[in-house]
Protein backbone atom coordinates (compact mmCIF):
# COMPACT_ATOMS: atom_id res chain seq x y z
CA UNK A 1 0.00 0.00 0.00
CA UNK A 2 3.07 2.28 -0.10
CA UNK A 3 3.58 4.43 -3.15
CA UNK A 4 0.31 4.04 -5.06
CA UNK A 5 -1.19 6.57 -7.47
CA UNK A 6 -4.97 6.45 -8.64
CA UNK A 7 -3.66 4.33 -11.95
CA UNK A 8 -1.94 1.49 -9.25
CA UNK A 9 -5.49 1.47 -7.45
CA UNK A 10 -7.83 1.48 -10.12
CA UNK A 11 -5.55 -1.50 -12.04
CA UNK A 12 -5.19 -3.06 -7.93
CA UNK A 13 -9.13 -2.97 -7.78
CA UNK A 14 -9.73 -4.67 -11.20
CA UNK A 15 -7.20 -7.20 -10.82
CA UNK A 16 -8.54 -7.86 -7.22
CA UNK A 17 -5.25 -7.59 -5.59
CA UNK A 18 -7.03 -5.52 -3.21
CA UNK A 19 -10.28 -4.13 -2.04
CA UNK A 20 -11.49 -0.49 -1.91
CA UNK A 21 -12.11 -1.10 1.63
CA UNK A 22 -8.10 -2.06 2.51
CA UNK A 23 -7.23 1.00 0.45
CA UNK A 24 -9.46 3.65 2.62
CA UNK A 25 -8.67 1.42 5.44
CA UNK A 26 -4.97 2.23 4.83
CA UNK A 27 -5.88 5.61 4.97
CA UNK A 28 -8.07 5.93 7.51
CA UNK A 29 -4.64 4.27 9.43
CA UNK A 30 -2.54 6.52 8.44
CA UNK A 31 -4.85 9.49 9.46
CA UNK A 32 -5.04 7.94 13.23
CA UNK A 33 -1.01 7.80 13.70
CA UNK A 34 -0.59 11.22 12.29
CA UNK A 35 -3.08 13.67 12.21
CA UNK A 36 -2.70 14.90 15.94
CA UNK A 37 0.37 16.14 15.01
CA UNK A 38 -0.07 17.46 11.56
CA UNK A 39 -3.73 18.63 12.29
CA UNK A 40 -4.61 18.29 8.26
CA UNK A 41 -7.93 17.61 8.74
CA UNK A 42 -10.98 19.09 10.81
CA UNK A 43 -13.37 15.86 10.41
CA UNK A 44 -12.39 12.60 9.39
CA UNK A 45 -15.65 10.52 7.78
CA UNK A 46 -14.38 7.00 9.25
CA UNK A 47 -17.81 4.86 8.78
CA UNK A 48 -18.50 6.53 6.12
CA UNK A 49 -15.60 6.52 3.71
CA UNK A 50 -15.56 2.63 4.80
CA UNK A 51 -18.95 2.45 4.08
CA UNK A 52 -18.68 4.27 -0.02
CA UNK A 53 -16.00 1.68 -0.02
CA UNK A 54 -17.29 -1.21 0.35
CA UNK A 55 -20.40 0.17 -2.10
CA UNK A 56 -17.23 0.73 -4.47
CA UNK A 57 -16.48 -2.95 -3.84
CA UNK A 58 -19.75 -4.32 -4.24
CA UNK A 59 -19.68 -2.03 -7.78
CA UNK A 60 -17.07 -3.11 -9.27
CA UNK A 61 -17.76 -7.48 -8.17
CA UNK A 62 -20.69 -6.50 -10.39
CA UNK A 63 -18.59 -4.93 -13.30
CA UNK A 64 -20.78 -1.67 -12.68
CA UNK A 65 -18.23 0.48 -12.83
CA UNK A 66 -15.22 1.08 -14.57
CA UNK A 67 -13.82 5.43 -14.10
CA UNK A 68 -10.16 6.51 -13.84
CA UNK A 69 -10.80 7.42 -10.51
CA UNK A 70 -13.02 4.75 -8.74
CA UNK A 71 -11.69 3.93 -5.57
CA UNK A 72 -9.88 7.02 -5.36
CA UNK A 73 -9.39 8.23 -1.17
CA UNK A 74 -9.64 12.09 -0.82
CA UNK A 75 -9.62 14.87 1.48
CA UNK A 76 -11.87 17.64 1.11
CA UNK A 77 -11.01 21.42 1.74
CA UNK A 78 -13.08 22.38 4.45
CA UNK A 79 -15.06 25.43 2.16
CA UNK A 80 -16.19 22.70 -0.07
CA UNK A 81 -19.82 21.60 0.33
CA UNK A 82 -20.65 17.79 1.28
CA UNK A 83 -24.31 17.48 2.29
CA UNK A 84 -25.04 15.98 5.77
CA UNK A 85 -21.39 16.99 6.94
CA UNK A 86 -19.92 20.11 8.96
CA UNK A 87 -18.57 22.73 6.63
CA UNK A 88 -17.02 25.42 8.61
CA UNK A 89 -14.48 27.27 5.94
CA UNK A 90 -12.53 27.51 9.05
CA UNK A 91 -14.33 29.89 11.09
CA UNK A 92 -16.44 30.40 14.24
CA UNK A 93 -18.92 31.81 12.37
CA UNK A 94 -19.78 28.83 10.11
CA UNK A 95 -18.73 25.97 13.31
CA UNK A 96 -22.21 24.45 13.36
CA UNK A 97 -23.28 24.69 9.71
CA UNK A 98 -24.18 21.27 8.43
CA UNK A 99 -24.18 21.65 4.56
CA UNK A 100 -27.91 21.22 2.64
CA UNK A 101 -26.13 20.48 -0.56
CA UNK A 102 -22.94 19.12 -2.46
CA UNK A 103 -20.51 20.95 -4.28
CA UNK A 104 -20.54 20.07 -8.18
CA UNK A 105 -17.20 18.62 -8.02
CA UNK A 106 -18.20 16.31 -5.04
CA UNK A 107 -21.10 15.26 -6.78
CA UNK A 108 -19.21 14.49 -10.00
CA UNK A 109 -16.48 12.51 -8.08
CA UNK A 110 -18.75 10.60 -6.24
CA UNK A 111 -20.89 9.60 -9.45
CA UNK A 112 -17.17 8.49 -10.25
CA UNK A 113 -15.99 6.09 -7.68
CA UNK A 114 -14.18 8.18 -5.34
CA UNK A 115 -14.37 8.00 -1.89
CA UNK A 116 -13.82 10.65 0.27
CA UNK A 117 -11.66 10.34 3.89
CA UNK A 118 -12.66 13.93 5.38
CA UNK A 119 -12.62 17.58 5.34
CA UNK A 120 -9.25 19.82 5.61
CA UNK A 121 -8.37 22.84 7.06
CA UNK A 122 -7.43 26.05 5.79
CA UNK A 123 -7.07 29.34 6.43
CA UNK A 124 -10.68 31.19 7.69
CA UNK A 125 -12.23 31.75 4.19
CA UNK A 126 -9.57 30.22 1.89
CA UNK A 127 -7.76 33.57 3.47
CA UNK A 128 -3.96 33.51 4.55
CA UNK A 129 -1.09 31.89 3.17
CA UNK A 130 -0.23 29.85 6.47
CA UNK A 131 -3.29 27.94 7.95
CA UNK A 132 -2.81 29.79 10.80
CA UNK A 133 -5.75 31.46 10.22
CA UNK A 134 -8.26 28.74 11.43
CA UNK A 135 -10.31 28.96 13.66
CA UNK A 136 -9.30 25.51 14.46
CA UNK A 137 -5.55 25.82 15.20
CA UNK A 138 -2.80 25.50 12.84
CA UNK A 139 -1.63 22.65 10.35
CA UNK A 140 1.92 21.97 10.94
CA UNK A 141 4.34 21.14 7.82
CA UNK A 142 5.10 17.50 7.20
CA UNK A 143 8.80 18.26 6.72
CA UNK A 144 9.26 20.23 9.44
CA UNK A 145 6.75 20.54 12.16
CA UNK A 146 7.62 23.99 13.16
CA UNK A 147 7.08 25.44 9.80
CA UNK A 148 3.61 25.84 8.29
CA UNK A 149 2.10 24.31 4.84
CA UNK A 150 1.42 27.07 3.64
CA UNK A 151 -2.18 28.36 2.63
CA UNK A 152 -4.83 28.31 2.25
CA UNK A 153 -5.08 25.01 0.83
CA UNK A 154 -2.64 23.36 4.35
CA UNK A 155 -4.86 20.76 5.13
CA UNK A 156 -4.84 19.27 1.77
CA UNK A 157 -1.26 19.64 0.87
CA UNK A 158 -0.65 18.22 4.14
CA UNK A 159 -2.69 15.54 3.93
CA UNK A 160 -1.54 14.49 0.76
CA UNK A 161 2.31 15.27 1.62
CA UNK A 162 2.38 13.04 4.89
CA UNK A 163 -0.19 9.63 3.17
CA UNK A 164 -2.97 10.92 5.11
CA UNK A 165 -4.66 11.17 1.44
CA UNK A 166 -4.02 9.86 -2.14
CA UNK A 167 -5.07 13.35 -3.51
CA UNK A 168 -7.73 16.58 -2.05
CA UNK A 169 -9.16 19.33 -3.31
CA UNK A 170 -8.28 22.94 -2.61
CA UNK A 171 -9.30 26.22 -3.92
CA UNK A 172 -6.92 29.04 -5.17
CA UNK A 173 -7.75 32.19 -5.76
CA UNK A 174 -4.22 33.97 -5.25
CA UNK A 175 -2.15 30.33 -5.41
CA UNK A 176 -4.01 29.08 -2.32
CA UNK A 177 -3.62 25.56 -4.22
CA UNK A 178 0.05 26.32 -5.71
CA UNK A 179 1.70 27.88 -2.77
CA UNK A 180 0.60 25.42 -0.24
CA UNK A 181 1.87 22.28 -2.62
CA UNK A 182 5.04 24.03 -3.10
CA UNK A 183 5.53 24.27 0.64
CA UNK A 184 4.44 20.48 1.23
CA UNK A 185 6.36 19.21 -1.97
CA UNK A 186 3.38 18.02 -3.95
CA UNK A 187 1.63 18.62 -7.43
CA UNK A 188 -1.06 21.06 -6.76
CA UNK A 189 -2.75 22.55 -10.17
CA UNK A 190 -4.87 25.75 -10.28
CA UNK A 191 -7.29 25.36 -13.73
CA UNK A 192 -8.60 28.15 -15.97
CA UNK A 193 -10.99 30.41 -14.44
CA UNK A 194 -14.38 28.85 -15.69
CA UNK A 195 -13.05 25.29 -16.05
CA UNK A 196 -14.04 23.57 -12.90
CA UNK A 197 -17.78 24.46 -11.22
CA UNK A 198 -17.43 26.39 -8.14
CA UNK A 199 -21.13 25.74 -7.00
CA UNK A 200 -20.78 24.69 -3.62
CA UNK A 201 -17.52 26.30 -2.99
CA UNK A 202 -17.48 29.20 -0.22
CA UNK A 203 -17.26 32.08 -2.15
CA UNK A 204 -14.30 34.40 -1.35
CA UNK A 205 -13.65 36.47 -4.24
CA UNK A 206 -15.35 35.32 -7.21
CA UNK A 207 -13.79 36.31 -10.41
CA UNK A 208 -10.75 34.85 -9.01
CA UNK A 209 -11.41 31.46 -7.05
CA UNK A 210 -10.94 28.00 -8.71
CA UNK A 211 -10.95 24.66 -8.08
CA UNK A 212 -8.49 21.99 -8.31
CA UNK A 213 -6.79 18.87 -7.12
CA UNK A 214 -3.83 18.92 -5.18
CA UNK A 215 -1.53 15.10 -5.55
CA UNK A 216 1.83 13.31 -5.54
CA UNK A 217 1.95 13.26 -9.13
CA UNK A 218 1.22 15.30 -12.43
CA UNK A 219 -0.60 12.06 -13.71
CA UNK A 220 -2.70 12.26 -10.81
CA UNK A 221 -3.77 15.61 -11.14
CA UNK A 222 -4.54 15.20 -14.70
CA UNK A 223 -6.98 12.28 -13.53
CA UNK A 224 -8.59 14.37 -11.42
CA UNK A 225 -9.05 17.17 -13.19
CA UNK A 226 -10.39 15.22 -16.05
CA UNK A 227 -12.60 13.94 -13.48
CA UNK A 228 -14.09 17.40 -12.17
CA UNK A 229 -13.94 19.99 -15.19
CA UNK A 230 -16.57 21.09 -17.49
CA UNK A 231 -19.37 23.52 -17.54
CA UNK A 232 -22.21 23.15 -14.74
CA UNK A 233 -25.88 24.71 -15.30
CA UNK A 234 -25.16 26.19 -11.49
CA UNK A 235 -21.98 28.20 -12.47
CA UNK A 236 -22.53 30.41 -15.42
CA UNK A 237 -18.70 30.88 -15.66
CA UNK A 238 -18.01 27.27 -16.64
CA UNK A 239 -17.39 26.16 -20.40
CA UNK A 240 -17.74 22.71 -22.27
CA UNK A 241 -13.94 21.79 -22.70
CA UNK A 242 -12.60 19.18 -24.49
CA UNK A 243 -10.99 15.69 -22.76
CA UNK A 244 -7.17 15.58 -22.76
CA UNK A 245 -4.89 13.07 -22.80
CA UNK A 246 -1.07 13.56 -21.45
CA UNK A 247 1.58 13.34 -24.08
CA UNK A 248 3.88 10.87 -22.97
CA UNK A 249 6.54 11.06 -25.64
CA UNK A 250 9.43 11.75 -23.39
CA UNK A 251 10.52 14.86 -24.97
CA UNK A 252 9.77 19.00 -24.48
CA UNK A 253 11.06 19.12 -28.72
CA UNK A 254 9.56 22.05 -29.93
CA UNK A 255 8.19 23.52 -26.52
CA UNK A 256 8.91 27.20 -26.53
CA UNK A 257 8.98 27.79 -22.60
CA UNK A 258 9.56 31.61 -21.38
CA UNK A 259 11.43 32.52 -18.37
CA UNK A 260 10.46 36.08 -16.51
CA UNK A 261 12.75 38.25 -15.69
CA UNK A 262 10.83 40.01 -13.12
CA UNK A 263 10.06 36.78 -10.80
CA UNK A 264 14.19 36.40 -9.94
CA UNK A 265 14.31 39.86 -8.74
CA UNK A 266 14.73 40.95 -4.93
CA UNK A 267 12.63 38.69 -2.26
CA UNK A 268 14.02 35.31 -4.00
CA UNK A 269 15.86 33.54 -1.62
CA UNK A 270 19.27 32.47 -3.38
CA UNK A 271 19.47 28.91 -2.77
CA UNK A 272 15.26 28.28 -4.28
CA UNK A 273 16.41 30.66 -7.28
CA UNK A 274 19.38 28.22 -7.81
CA UNK A 275 16.62 25.30 -7.79
CA UNK A 276 14.51 26.65 -10.09
CA UNK A 277 17.47 27.49 -12.46
CA UNK A 278 18.67 23.87 -12.53
CA UNK A 279 15.04 22.75 -13.16
CA UNK A 280 14.65 25.40 -15.90
CA UNK A 281 18.41 24.06 -17.73
CA UNK A 282 16.66 20.41 -16.92
CA UNK A 283 13.72 21.57 -19.41
CA UNK A 284 16.50 22.79 -21.77
CA UNK A 285 17.94 19.05 -21.69
CA UNK A 286 14.59 17.35 -22.64
CA UNK A 287 14.53 19.69 -25.95
CA UNK A 288 12.61 22.84 -25.04
CA UNK A 289 13.77 26.35 -26.26
CA UNK A 290 13.92 28.61 -23.39
CA UNK A 291 13.83 32.21 -23.76
CA UNK A 292 14.24 35.36 -21.15
CA UNK A 293 10.54 37.13 -21.09
CA UNK A 294 9.68 40.45 -19.47
CA UNK A 295 5.75 40.54 -17.69
CA UNK A 296 6.02 44.32 -17.45
CA UNK A 297 3.67 44.90 -14.75
CA UNK A 298 4.18 41.72 -12.25
CA UNK A 299 5.13 43.65 -9.91
CA UNK A 300 1.72 45.50 -9.53
CA UNK A 301 -0.20 42.39 -9.37
CA UNK A 302 0.09 42.17 -5.24
CA UNK A 303 -1.58 45.40 -4.96
CA UNK A 304 -4.20 45.03 -7.76
CA UNK A 305 -4.91 41.73 -6.08
CA UNK A 306 -5.41 43.77 -2.35
CA UNK A 307 -7.96 45.99 -4.26
CA UNK A 308 -9.91 43.38 -6.08
CA UNK A 309 -10.21 40.40 -3.88
CA UNK A 310 -10.95 42.32 -1.00
CA UNK A 311 -13.90 44.00 -2.73
CA UNK A 312 -15.34 40.93 -3.57
CA UNK A 313 -14.59 39.36 -0.42
CA UNK A 314 -16.58 42.29 1.45
CA UNK A 315 -19.79 41.48 -0.72
CA UNK A 316 -19.32 37.46 -0.77
CA UNK A 317 -19.04 37.66 3.10
CA UNK A 318 -22.41 39.94 3.67
CA UNK A 319 -24.42 36.68 3.73
CA UNK A 320 -22.71 35.63 7.07
CA UNK A 321 -24.84 38.24 9.37
CA UNK A 322 -26.37 35.63 12.17
CA UNK A 323 -29.22 34.97 10.43
CA UNK A 324 -29.16 32.39 8.00
CA UNK A 325 -25.93 30.17 9.18
CA UNK A 326 -24.54 28.76 11.71
CA UNK A 327 -23.30 30.64 14.49
CA UNK A 328 -25.23 34.07 16.00
CA UNK A 329 -24.89 36.21 19.01
CA UNK A 330 -28.90 36.19 18.85
CA UNK A 331 -28.65 32.35 19.99
CA UNK A 332 -26.54 33.52 23.13
CA UNK A 333 -29.00 36.22 24.11
CA UNK A 334 -28.68 35.53 27.80
CA UNK A 335 -25.88 34.18 28.07
CA UNK A 336 -22.89 35.26 29.82
CA UNK A 337 -20.23 36.49 27.11
CA UNK A 338 -17.78 39.98 26.19
CA UNK A 339 -19.99 41.05 23.64
CA UNK A 340 -23.57 42.85 25.39
CA UNK A 341 -26.53 41.44 23.69
CA UNK A 342 -28.03 42.39 20.72
CA UNK A 343 -31.00 44.61 21.15
CA UNK A 344 -32.04 44.87 16.95
CA UNK A 345 -31.21 43.34 13.82
CA UNK A 346 -28.45 45.79 13.36
CA UNK A 347 -26.91 44.51 16.18
CA UNK A 348 -27.40 41.18 15.72
CA UNK A 349 -25.62 41.34 12.56
CA UNK A 350 -22.76 43.50 14.26
CA UNK A 351 -22.14 41.57 17.20
CA UNK A 352 -22.17 38.45 15.08
CA UNK A 353 -19.40 38.83 12.83
CA UNK A 354 -17.61 40.86 15.84
CA UNK A 355 -17.60 37.56 17.79
CA UNK A 356 -17.99 35.20 14.21
CA UNK A 357 -14.99 36.54 12.32
CA UNK A 358 -11.13 36.70 12.95
CA UNK A 359 -9.13 39.93 12.83
CA UNK A 360 -7.39 38.88 8.82
CA UNK A 361 -11.44 38.58 8.14
CA UNK A 362 -12.22 41.99 9.14
CA UNK A 363 -9.27 43.60 7.63
CA UNK A 364 -9.73 42.19 4.38
CA UNK A 365 -13.23 42.75 4.50
CA UNK A 366 -13.17 46.45 5.54
CA UNK A 367 -10.30 47.24 3.07
CA UNK A 368 -12.80 45.78 0.38
CA UNK A 369 -15.86 48.36 2.00
CA UNK A 370 -13.80 50.92 1.68
CA UNK A 371 -12.27 50.17 -1.86
CA UNK A 372 -15.93 50.11 -3.13
CA UNK A 373 -17.58 53.22 -0.62
CA UNK A 374 -18.40 56.63 -2.31
CA UNK A 375 -15.42 58.86 -3.31
CA UNK A 376 -12.66 56.17 -3.31
CA UNK A 377 -14.40 53.87 -5.83
CA UNK A 378 -12.09 55.53 -8.92
CA UNK A 379 -9.30 55.82 -7.09
CA UNK A 380 -8.81 52.41 -5.73
CA UNK A 381 -11.33 49.44 -7.24
CA UNK A 382 -11.43 51.23 -10.58
CA UNK A 383 -8.00 51.41 -10.97
CA UNK A 384 -7.35 48.10 -9.57
CA UNK A 385 -9.36 46.70 -12.45
CA UNK A 386 -7.60 48.72 -14.97
CA UNK A 387 -4.48 47.77 -14.31
CA UNK A 388 -5.64 43.99 -14.11
CA UNK A 389 -6.15 44.25 -17.60
CA UNK A 390 -2.05 45.52 -17.87
CA UNK A 391 -1.51 42.55 -16.35
CA UNK A 392 -3.65 40.38 -18.50
CA UNK A 393 -2.06 42.17 -21.67
CA UNK A 394 1.15 41.27 -20.29
CA UNK A 395 0.29 37.24 -20.59
CA UNK A 396 -1.06 37.87 -24.01
CA UNK A 397 1.38 39.45 -25.28
CA UNK A 398 4.31 36.95 -23.59
CA UNK A 399 2.01 33.70 -25.01
CA UNK A 400 2.18 35.24 -28.34
CA UNK A 401 6.16 33.76 -28.11
CA UNK A 402 5.89 31.34 -25.87
CA UNK A 403 3.64 27.89 -25.29
CA UNK A 404 4.11 28.04 -21.05
CA UNK A 405 5.82 30.55 -18.83
CA UNK A 406 7.95 29.02 -15.68
CA UNK A 407 9.19 30.63 -12.65
CA UNK A 408 9.59 29.70 -9.00
CA UNK A 409 5.95 29.27 -7.22
CA UNK A 410 7.04 30.64 -4.02
CA UNK A 411 10.12 33.05 -3.25
CA UNK A 412 11.26 30.87 -0.11
CA UNK A 413 10.60 27.47 1.08
CA UNK A 414 7.70 26.85 4.08
CA UNK A 415 8.66 29.48 7.12
CA UNK A 416 7.99 28.92 10.68
CA UNK A 417 5.02 28.78 12.55
CA UNK A 418 4.09 32.66 13.63
CA UNK A 419 7.09 34.02 11.55
CA UNK A 420 4.64 36.36 9.62
CA UNK A 421 1.23 36.14 11.65
CA UNK A 422 2.13 39.78 13.11
CA UNK A 423 2.45 41.89 9.92
CA UNK A 424 -0.19 41.47 7.05
CA UNK A 425 1.76 42.48 4.26
CA UNK A 426 4.48 40.61 5.02
CA UNK A 427 2.01 37.53 4.84
CA UNK A 428 0.97 38.75 1.63
CA UNK A 429 4.33 38.69 -0.04
CA UNK A 430 4.13 34.84 -0.03
CA UNK A 431 1.48 34.68 -2.81
CA UNK A 432 4.17 37.43 -5.02
CA UNK A 433 4.30 35.07 -8.18
CA UNK A 434 0.58 33.31 -7.74
CA UNK A 435 -1.83 36.31 -8.28
CA UNK A 436 -1.22 37.61 -11.45
CA UNK A 437 -2.25 34.08 -12.79
CA UNK A 438 -5.57 34.32 -11.05
CA UNK A 439 -6.29 38.03 -12.07
CA UNK A 440 -5.54 37.13 -15.53
CA UNK A 441 -8.03 33.57 -15.72
CA UNK A 442 -5.01 31.47 -17.00
CA UNK A 443 -3.75 28.12 -15.43
CA UNK A 444 -1.12 27.11 -13.48
CA UNK A 445 0.37 24.49 -11.52
CA UNK A 446 3.46 23.75 -9.28
CA UNK A 447 5.18 20.84 -9.13
CA UNK A 448 8.42 19.78 -6.80
CA UNK A 449 12.13 20.41 -8.35
CA UNK A 450 14.23 19.92 -5.58
CA UNK A 451 15.05 20.96 -2.05
CA UNK A 452 16.49 23.83 0.23
CA UNK A 453 18.13 23.18 3.96
CA UNK A 454 16.94 25.44 6.80
CA UNK A 455 17.93 24.38 10.08
CA UNK A 456 19.09 21.01 9.26
CA UNK A 457 15.72 20.07 6.99
CA UNK A 458 15.40 19.31 3.30
CA UNK A 459 12.01 21.29 2.65
CA UNK A 460 10.62 21.31 -1.03
CA UNK A 461 11.02 23.84 -3.59
CA UNK A 462 8.12 24.54 -6.21
CA UNK A 463 8.41 25.19 -9.54
CA UNK A 464 5.62 26.72 -11.11
CA UNK A 465 4.11 25.99 -14.64
CA UNK A 466 1.79 29.00 -16.22
CA UNK A 467 -0.02 28.00 -19.52
CA UNK A 468 -2.87 29.78 -22.05
CA UNK A 469 -6.25 30.22 -21.33
CA UNK A 470 -7.56 26.60 -21.32
CA UNK A 471 -4.75 24.92 -22.47
CA UNK A 472 -3.99 22.71 -19.40
CA UNK A 473 -3.21 20.37 -21.43
CA UNK A 474 0.50 21.73 -22.06
CA UNK A 475 1.41 22.72 -18.60
CA UNK A 476 0.61 19.40 -17.04
CA UNK A 477 2.31 17.29 -20.32
CA UNK A 478 5.25 19.18 -20.00
CA UNK A 479 5.22 18.95 -15.81
CA UNK A 480 4.58 15.43 -16.84
CA UNK A 481 7.99 14.95 -18.67
CA UNK A 482 9.89 17.14 -16.20
CA UNK A 483 8.63 14.82 -13.46
CA UNK A 484 9.78 11.31 -15.35
CA UNK A 485 12.96 13.12 -16.19
CA UNK A 486 13.94 13.52 -12.62
CA UNK A 487 13.38 9.94 -11.79
CA UNK A 488 15.25 8.72 -14.75
CA UNK B 1 -4.41 59.16 1.16
CA UNK B 2 -4.24 57.85 4.58
CA UNK B 3 -6.91 56.77 6.80
CA UNK B 4 -8.20 57.93 10.47
CA UNK B 5 -9.93 56.08 13.45
CA UNK B 6 -13.48 58.14 12.43
CA UNK B 7 -12.81 56.23 8.57
CA UNK B 8 -12.46 53.23 10.29
CA UNK B 9 -15.57 53.68 12.17
CA UNK B 10 -17.46 54.47 9.29
CA UNK B 11 -16.32 51.85 7.34
CA UNK B 12 -16.77 49.32 10.15
CA UNK B 13 -20.26 50.16 10.21
CA UNK B 14 -20.89 49.42 6.62
CA UNK B 15 -19.61 46.04 7.12
CA UNK B 16 -21.96 45.29 10.06
CA UNK B 17 -18.50 44.91 12.39
CA UNK B 18 -18.59 45.94 15.78
CA UNK B 19 -15.11 46.94 16.83
CA UNK B 20 -14.01 47.87 20.06
CA UNK B 21 -11.70 50.89 20.54
CA UNK B 22 -8.26 48.95 20.85
CA UNK B 23 -9.37 46.98 17.50
CA UNK B 24 -10.05 50.78 15.57
CA UNK B 25 -6.47 51.86 16.41
CA UNK B 26 -5.07 48.18 15.04
CA UNK B 27 -7.57 48.39 12.30
CA UNK B 28 -6.27 51.98 11.12
CA UNK B 29 -2.25 50.82 11.74
CA UNK B 30 -3.18 47.62 9.49
CA UNK B 31 -5.45 49.65 7.25
CA UNK B 32 -3.02 52.21 6.42
CA UNK B 33 0.03 50.15 5.61
CA UNK B 34 -2.05 48.10 3.57
CA UNK B 35 -3.29 51.13 1.36
CA UNK B 36 0.20 52.75 1.25
CA UNK B 37 0.99 49.31 -0.42
CA UNK B 38 -1.74 49.53 -3.08
CA UNK B 39 -1.16 53.21 -3.60
CA UNK B 40 1.47 52.27 -5.91
CA UNK B 41 -1.15 51.46 -8.46
CA UNK B 42 -1.48 55.45 -8.77
CA UNK B 43 1.61 56.20 -10.31
CA UNK B 44 0.26 53.46 -13.35
CA UNK B 45 -0.82 55.51 -16.21
CA UNK B 46 -4.49 53.87 -17.12
CA UNK B 47 -5.71 56.79 -19.26
CA UNK B 48 -8.15 54.90 -21.79
CA UNK B 49 -7.50 51.54 -20.24
CA UNK B 50 -10.90 50.07 -19.76
CA UNK B 51 -11.05 48.11 -16.46
CA UNK B 52 -11.29 44.13 -16.49
CA UNK B 53 -13.70 42.83 -14.11
CA UNK B 54 -13.25 39.08 -14.67
CA UNK B 55 -11.16 36.22 -15.05
CA UNK B 56 -13.18 34.87 -17.83
CA UNK B 57 -11.97 34.87 -21.39
CA UNK B 58 -12.85 37.31 -23.44
CA UNK B 59 -16.15 35.80 -25.96
CA UNK B 60 -17.03 33.58 -23.72
CA UNK B 61 -19.01 35.74 -21.30
CA UNK B 62 -22.80 35.64 -22.43
CA UNK B 63 -23.25 39.52 -22.10
CA UNK B 64 -27.09 41.56 -22.62
CA UNK B 65 -26.02 42.16 -26.28
CA UNK B 66 -26.43 38.50 -26.93
CA UNK B 67 -29.84 38.02 -26.30
CA UNK B 68 -31.50 36.41 -23.60
CA UNK B 69 -30.75 32.41 -23.44
CA UNK B 70 -33.15 29.80 -23.97
CA UNK B 71 -35.62 29.08 -21.20
CA UNK B 72 -34.63 25.82 -19.09
CA UNK B 73 -36.93 23.52 -16.80
CA UNK B 74 -35.30 24.24 -13.28
CA UNK B 75 -35.88 21.40 -11.07
CA UNK B 76 -36.94 22.87 -7.65
CA UNK B 77 -34.04 22.68 -5.07
CA UNK B 78 -34.52 19.39 -3.26
CA UNK B 79 -34.38 20.38 0.33
CA UNK B 80 -35.25 23.22 1.60
CA UNK B 81 -36.35 22.43 5.25
CA UNK B 82 -32.36 21.77 5.28
CA UNK B 83 -31.66 25.22 3.79
CA UNK B 84 -34.12 26.91 7.13
CA UNK B 85 -32.64 24.52 9.10
CA UNK B 86 -29.08 26.22 9.05
CA UNK B 87 -30.21 29.18 10.47
CA UNK B 88 -29.57 29.15 14.23
CA UNK B 89 -33.10 30.53 14.97
CA UNK B 90 -35.94 29.24 13.47
CA UNK B 91 -40.14 28.31 14.24
CA UNK B 92 -42.30 26.01 12.45
CA UNK B 93 -40.29 26.22 9.23
CA UNK B 94 -40.06 29.88 9.17
CA UNK B 95 -36.90 31.85 9.45
CA UNK B 96 -36.84 34.09 12.85
CA UNK B 97 -35.34 37.96 12.42
CA UNK B 98 -35.83 40.47 15.03
CA UNK B 99 -38.29 43.27 14.00
CA UNK B 100 -36.64 45.26 11.30
CA UNK B 101 -38.49 48.41 12.53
Amino acid sequence: MENLTITKIVSGLKAKKFSCREVVSHYLKNIKGKNEEIRAYLDVFEEEALRQADGIDEKIGAEEIDTTVMGMPIAVKDNILIRGTKTTAGSKILEPYIASYSATVIEKLKHAGAVFLGKTNLDEFAMGSSTENSAFGPTRNPYDLGRVPGGSSGGSAAAVAADLALAALGSDTGGSIRQPASFCGVVGLKPTYGGVSRHGLIAMASSLDQIGPITKTVEDASLLFEAIRGRDRYDATTVETKPFVLDRRGSLRGLKVGVPKEYFGEGLEGDVGARIHQAIAELTRLGAEVQEISLPHARLALPVYYLVMPAEVSANLARFDGIRYGFSIADRCGHSQSRTDAENLYEVYAKTRADGFSAEVKRRIMLGTYALSAGYYDAYYNKAQQVRRLIQEDFKSAFRTVDIIVGPTSPTPAFRLGERTANPLQMYLADIYTVAVNLAGIPALSLPCGTVEREEKNLPVGLQFIGKWFDETTILSAAYTFEQGRKS
Amino acid sequence: MSINAKDVKHIAKLARIELTEGEVEKFEKDLDGILDFVNQLSEVDTSGILPLAGGLKEGLLITLEDGSREDEEIAPFGSPAELVDAAPKKDKGWIEVPSVF
